[in-house]
């Protein structure tokens, strides 16, 4: 599995923090108009949902998946929104990407930047520790470096 | 990144005493510094609100509790997950008003009141009022306003400790701006 890249969104629509890794080709747009559409996007397939569905739920929006990536959705009760896009890798061995947005915001977010007094919540992130953590953690994952082989 | 699996020693728990006497003397510093207990309590519970800001991420992150369906799962997963998890007790959720967005948490020992002897001529110092700031901050950050205020206190005599919740309404998410 290939990671693509990563948005950390708060309640606000304000883009927290934007990172990538193995992107291979960009929007064309710039980096404000990129976050943006995303967000919008995700604002407004969340509200789809909601009416559509059939009861009420909990989590609506979990992924999208294209013939050719897939974006997975994390957000927490406080609004904060885990976007990430990675290959469209169904192997079986294939890590749930959700469980590791969550490992994420458990470990990473929290504990640098909840934690950190230093750190505006409603503002992007600057933290050098936090963007290292996170560095370390995504490359350590055991599919960062598999590429699928179709 | 196992930190539950080795939290018995955890090097930053610190112990339950130090805690107490440590918030003992925030609130002795600031009843020397505010002319009025009224003012005492309301730095208080600024203060407990922008712990509670902060202190609901850990929350979520830590209990993986989801969304609450109503009011009432919200005050047990208070009582029961929240107060637990941080103070170690399970205050008991009761007195709920007739339309069910009122209720009241019974606390049978505050651990920040344990060595504490309110002195005379401090009848209006809520003096774990940073409770009352904290639940508010925290509500208000998965899109709950509620109003927090405490009823009895084991200080003023009364047989309890009761706070007071009141919700009073869902905070919108905000739509994102409209390329007018």
């Amino acid at each position: 599995m290939t990671i693509f890249n990563l948005y950390i969104f708060d309640r606000n629509g304000t883009c927290l923090y934007y990172r990538e890794w193995n992107r291979t080709r960009q929007s064309g747009l710039a980096k404000e108009e990129e976050f943006k559409l995303m967000y919008g996007m995700l604002f407004s397939l969340k509200s789809f949902i909601t009416r559509m569905s059939p009861t009420d739920q909990k989590e609506g929006l979990l992924n999208l998946r294209t013939n050719q990536y897939k974006l997975h959705f994390y957000e927490t009760a406080t609004g904060l929104k885990f976007v990430m896009n990675t290959d469209i890798n169904e192997a079986a061995s294939a890590p749930n990407v959700t469980a590791l947005l969550h490992e994420i915001y458990q470990s990473i977010y929290v504990e640098f930047v909840v934690k950190n007094r230093l750190c505006a919540l409603d503002k992007p992130i600057e933290s050098e520790i936090f963007h290292r953590k996170l560095d370390d953690y995504i490359r350590g994952l055991p599919m960062f470096a598999t590429k699928t082989s179709s | 990144m196992s930190r539950q699996s080795n939290r018995g020693a955890d090097p930053r728990k610190v112990s339950g005493e130090l805690f107490t006497l440590t918030y003992g003397s925030l609130v002795a510093q600031l009843v020397k510094d505010y002319e009025n207990d009224e003012e005492v309590n309301k730095q208080l519970e600024k203060m407990g609100y922008n712990i509670g800001c902060r202190l609901i991420e850990d929350f979520l992150a830590r209990s993986s509790v989801g969304r609450c369906y109503d009011f009432k799962e919200t005050a047990d997963v208070i009582s029961k997950v929240g107060f637990k998890m941080y103070l170690g007790i399970t205050p008991v959720v009761t007195n709920w008003s007739a339309t069910g967005d009122e209720f009241s948490l019974l606390l049978e020992n505050n651990p920040l009141t344990e060595f504490v002897e309110l002195p005379e001529g401090h009848s209006n110092l809520n003096y774990s009022c940073l409770l009352c700031g904290v639940l508010k901050g925290a509500m208000e950050m998965i899109q709950m306003e509620v109003a927090v205020w405490f009823v009895q206190d084991q200080l003023k005599g009364d047989n309890v400790t009761e706070i007071r919740v009141k919700f009073v309404r869902r905070l919108e998410d905000a739509v994102p701006a409209g390329e007018d």
